[in-house]
């Protein structure tokens, strides 16, 4: 039989399928769709300090083989998330959760952070560096390997539980920035974080997003994602989760042999619900196509 | 909500720019007018999002506008071609609120989902009244349809080359129970000025996922942040924040 199972920062997977933040909410609505329990784990929406509500609308735009998002963030903020939805997604999934964080500066990483710590449903801390630094002059902290560093050192050290740094790909070098991050104790790297993009609207000459650009996703940057892994798994030797595009258990197994240990979906669950459920399904019978036996055996073969 | 294959059994255009097309296939996820479909349309990456006009038990009515690279290919869809179609979305209107002579408000492509609304109010004895807006007569569609419902129908251009002159809200001066309306924001704004008793206003926002995984539609409302997809499309007059809609 073929074995799913990966081990990502000390904690088992039954499979290396992970939703990405921002395509999944806190779970529970997809636990409607289908028993979620099925899934590696998740990574819930993105979750700052205090509540957001986020970019104006329109927030979304139809890209070729994929789309632009500014969301911004939106979310109830840490109290909420803790006291609201943590024990909302308890009744329907009884895995540890990948909780996704962010911040404009580095108080707000460190207080978001020591509140999810104390959380048992909590197994991983994946930190998004990819929003602008307040303090730094509105740089994202992702863009900078001295301040990718800074934000991990800083949550690491308020923190018992896996820190897994995201990074943005709009970057000149991201294997150096995950270096820096690996250099200050980050257990894990996971990217890529969505493509800066942006498209006009001919008829009204204006930009289609309210924010004028916004975040580019879905399948046209999954060889840009595969890359970008690759990159990177060459370079750290704490495991990667690879994630950007990904549509099918072809891209999963793919993204593996490019050196994840791990791999998010994301746009894809915003087509289709069940986008998570199926490659799950279709992930043996896929393994048993390229006559894999162990998915483990492939992680970072191509490095 | 649903995930199924539709197949086309009618694409039939009702103006220059207008189409209707039914599909049919399991319609059990649709519990109210005012609901949602979303189509996934070949060769485009977002799902397309039509208010549900009419359906039974084996069949779905829509009503779509040829506005963009979307509506254009579905217009060009042939019957018997087979569709990937999300149903049951959106939150729907209410129809416990809307008392014995409610007023159906509809503007352009925002009349189709009044419809429905309309065969489920007068199968529950109402007296209803759709007052419907256009830019010009032969924009106008679905007038016949709604009278054989047995609605009391008035139509509005803005030319008045079909009914009475002008927009809708100059003719809102009748008696009524309750309001409901689904139509451009302008529209929304001005009969939410003038609505003098309660009512649902169904909103139209660009979507990413179309069921409330995305935050792509929010908007601010008195209740808190919502989804027009999933805690919408329909919110209550007394919810609706317009300074910040946009």
């Amino acid at each position: 039989m073929a074995d799913t199972k990966v081990t990502l920062c000390g904690i088992e997977l039954d499979n290396p399928i992970i939703p990405a933040s921002g395509t999944f909410g806190f779970g529970y609505e997809f636990a409607e769709l289908y028993d979620i329990n099925i899934l590696g784990t998740f990574s819930f929406k993105g979750t700052t300090l205090e509540p957001r509500f986020g970019n104006p609308t329109p927030r979304i735009a139809e890209c070729t083989a994929g789309m632009i998002n500014s969301v911004g963030l939106q979310n109830p903020g840490v109290q909420k998330v803790i006291s609201e939805e943590l024990p909302k997604l308890s009744k329907c999934f009884n895995k540890k959760v990948m909780a996704n964080i962010s911040g404009f500066s580095l108080d707000e990483y460190v207080s978001t952070a020591k509140l999810l710590d104390k959380c048992d449903q909590v197994g991983w801390l994946e930190v998004n560096i990819s929003c602008p630094n307040v303090h730094g002059g509105g740089m994202s902290f992702g863009t900078s390997a001295s301040s990718a560093a800074e934000v991990t050192r800083a949550v690491k050290k308020v923190t018992q539980k896996p820190v897994i740094i995201k990074l943005s790909p709009n970057v000149t070098d991201i294997a150096s920035i995950a270096s820096a991050c690996e250099g200050e104790g980050a257990d894990g790297i996971s990217l890529i974080n969505t493509l800066l993009g942006m498209r006009i609207n001919l008829k009204t000459k204006k930009p289609v997003i309210a924010n004028r650009k916004g975040g580019f996703s879905g399948a046209a940057i999954f060889p840009v994602a595969v890359r970008m892994v690759n990159d990177v798994a060459s370079k750290v030797k704490i495991p990667v989760v690879g994630m950007g595009g990904v549509s099918s258990a072809e891209d999963v197994i793919e993204m593996m042999m490019a050196g994840a240990t791990a791999v998010e979906v994301g746009a894809a669950n915003l087509i289709n619900p069940f986008a998570c459920r199926d490659i799950i399904n279709d992930l043996e019978p896929t393994m048993a196509k390229y006559k894999i036996n162990s998915l483990k055996e492939i992680i970072g073969v191509c490095v | 909500m649903n995930q199924s294959i539709f197949t086309i059994t009618e694409n039939v255009p009702l103006t220059s720019s207008v189409m209707r097309m039914k599909l049919s296939g399991d319609t059990s996820a649709i519990t109210r007018p005012g609901q949602f479909i979303n189509i996934l349309i070949d060769g485009l990456f977002l799902r397309r999002p039509i208010s549900v006009c009419d359906y039974c038990d084996e069949d779905i009515t829509i009503i779509y506008k040829i506005v963009g690279k979307g509506t254009e290919k579905m217009s060009k869809m042939q019957v018997g071609q087979k569709l990937d179609v999300l149903t049951g979305l959106g939150n729907g209107y209410d129809t416990s609120f809307s008392g014995d002579r409610p007023l159906l408000i509809g503007g352009g492509v925002g009349v189709p989902p009044l419809y429905n609304l309309a065969k489920v109010l007068i199968a529950q004895g109402k007296q209803v009244t759709v007052l419907v807006g256009f830019s010009h007569g032969s924009d106008a569609f679905y007038i016949d349809e709604f009278k054989a419902l047995g609605a009391n129908v008035i139509v509005a251009t803005s030319d008045g080359s079909m009914g009475v002159k002008g927009r809708v809200t100059s003719y809102m001066d009748i008696d009524y129970s309750y309001i409901y309306i689904c139509g451009p924001e302008s529209m929304l704004r001005s009969v939410h000025e003038k609505c003098v008793t309660g009512g649902q206003f169904s909103f139209e926002e660009r979507m990413g996922c179309g069921f409330g995984a995305c935050m792509g539609c929010s908007c601010k409302t008195i209740t808190g942040y919502k989804r027009i997809c999933k805690d919408g499309p329909v919110l209550y007059k007394e919810e609706i924040l317009w300074q910040t809609q946009k």
